[in-house]
């Protein structure tokens, strides 16, 4: 469905522009990036160039401040020709998001122009071996040494952190999570490759291990005892958001392409486009990707009005897209035949990547756990009796 | 907004944590926490509700549970902050 009567005259034209961006630099690219398993520095050197990579930050610290619904629409833009390309994106914004909300004067003054020009990129490092969506149980630590910190512990699957030049990590100091700044050339930091993934496979990602690595006072974000609740939990909705506009990209990237293909194969002397189980598959394609892109946008707006109800919108809103991201790709594969199984075919690289869409910034379990959570705490026979 | 008397600051913040938990009722002193009536998920909220309904910024320094673990030490930090007093 277009949303396009509900955009600004802004945003409809940062949305043609990111449309051709994508359409040039993207999706010529993306399976080669994908097999490669490999984003070009010099891609995400344009994409600082052109304001896109820090488009979060605000216009004091020398960024666009992009509005949240225009951020959605760069997500969507970039997931329709690379849900790695997206990640990175999103990482970024993440990181932008944490020091912009929660970082001291000076942190804002020394990072937030690095990251707006691109200079510096940045990971967010959060998940560990015996914590994923427990982020509770994160084992690093960091211990007070002087004037700063030692971090110890491992950091994994952080997106883009095979290039990554600054780190938010999350670490318990004194039995307390909280949040540090490290910098990728700080001693006792080994960034180790991760391969072989399923998906998003072009986003680079990396093992960080902390071996007595010392860190200034100044490195520390927000206060201890609210790393997790408040700096980390603030970062994901926003990342939470960037990826449910991804998977929308992504769901309408299968769509295009479905139509397209179907438009042209013949198979017992008639268009597939004609047969009704394809236009079964078509019509829930059509319907998932116009009803996720709705509630990306509803969950925008709440966003920028900083409504404590966007923390919920952005939460189904997130759920909705990943899953139907996944099934309007499985069926893409599907409508695609052998040629859907061939990587000479986007389709299915966009399958493997939606698969990751359901796993990343919240599981579609730990999505459903919540939002089923909240559906009985407000449950109908409670109405009115605050 | 910033103009509401405590009594009814009170009242608002009652009713927004009570709209997040549906119980019925709630004691002002009550540690929403550590009575697990509500969890990390809902810190979010309850900064951005005090931020947007109550006109208050919260900023990194005033990140510290006892200006946010009950409706009394919710209004008691929000008077705080709108009469220019920083932190605790």
């Amino acid at each position: 469905m277009e949303i396009g009567w509900l955009l600004t005259e802004a945003q409809r034209r940062a949305r043609g522009e990111f449309a051709a961006f994508v359409e040039t630099q993207v999706v010529p690219y993306a399976d080669d990036w994908d097999r490669q398993e490999a984003i070009p520095a010099g891609f995400v050197a344009d994409l600082a160039g052109r304001g896109y990579l820090g488009g979060l930050v605000p216009a004091e610290h020398g960024g666009p401040g992009l509005d949240q619904i225009t951020f959605g629409l760069l997500s969507e833009a970039l997931g329709t020709g690379c849900a790695a390309a997206r990640s990175v994106l999103t990482v970024h914004g993440m990181v932008i998001r944490a020091i912009s909300r929660w970082g001291t004067a000076p942190q804002r003054d020394e990072w937030l122009g690095r990251l707006a020009a691109g200079s510096t990129v940045a990971g967010f490092a959060l998940t560990e071996p015996g914590a994923g969506s427990d982020a509770a149980a994160i084992a690093a630590t960091a211990r007070r040494d002087g004037t700063g910190f030692v971090l110890d512990g491992v950091k994994r699957w952080v997106t883009y952190g095979r290039r990554a030049t600054l780190f938010l990590v999350f670490a318990r100091l004194a039995g307390r999570d909280a949040a540090f700044l490290v910098e990728r050339d700080r001693p006792g930091l080994v960034v180790a490759p991760i391969d072989g993934l399923l998906g998003a496979r072009a986003s680079m990602l990396a093992e960080l291990r902390f071996q007595h690595c010392r860190v200034p006072a100044a490195a520390l974000v927000g206060r201890p005892g609210f790393g997790l609740s408040t700096v980390a939990a603030d970062a994901l909705e926003l990342g939470r958001y960037s990826v449910a506009w991804g998977c929308v990209g992504l769901a309408q990237a299968c769509l295009d392409a479905t139509v397209r293909y179907t438009g042209q194969r013949e198979q017992f002397g008639t268009r597939l486009s004609g047969q009704p189980l394809v236009q079964r598959m078509v019509a829930d394609m059509v319907t998932g990707v116009a009803a996720a892109r709705l509630l990306c946008y509803q969950a925008g707006r709440l966003r920028e009005a900083g409504a404590p109800e966007s923390v919920p919108a952005t939460w189904v809103a997130k759920y909705f897209a990943a899953d139907r991201a996944f099934r309007t790709a499985r069926d893409a594969v599907q409508c695609h035949g052998a040629a859907g199984c061939s990587d000479a075919h986007p389709v299915q690289r966009h399958f493997r990547d939606a698969k990751v869409m359901e796993i990343i910034e919240g599981s579609t379990e730990l999505q459903q756990t919540v939002i089923a959570g909240s559906a009985y705490r407000l449950r109908p026979d409670r109405a009115g009796a605050a | 907004m910033t103009g509401v008397p405590p009594p009814e600051l009170r009242s608002q913040i009652r009713s927004f944590i009570l709209g997040y938990t549906g119980q019925p009722e709630l004691a002002d002193d009550r540690d929403i926490f550590t009575s697990r009536l509500v969890n990390s998920l809902f810190a979010m909220q309850l900064v951005l509700f005090v931020e947007n309904q109550l006109g208050v910024t919260v900023a990194d320094a005033d990140l510290d549970l006892d200006n946010f673990n009950s409706v009394e030490a919710i209004t008691s930090f929000v008077e705080r902050k709108r009469r220019g007093d920083a932190g605790r």
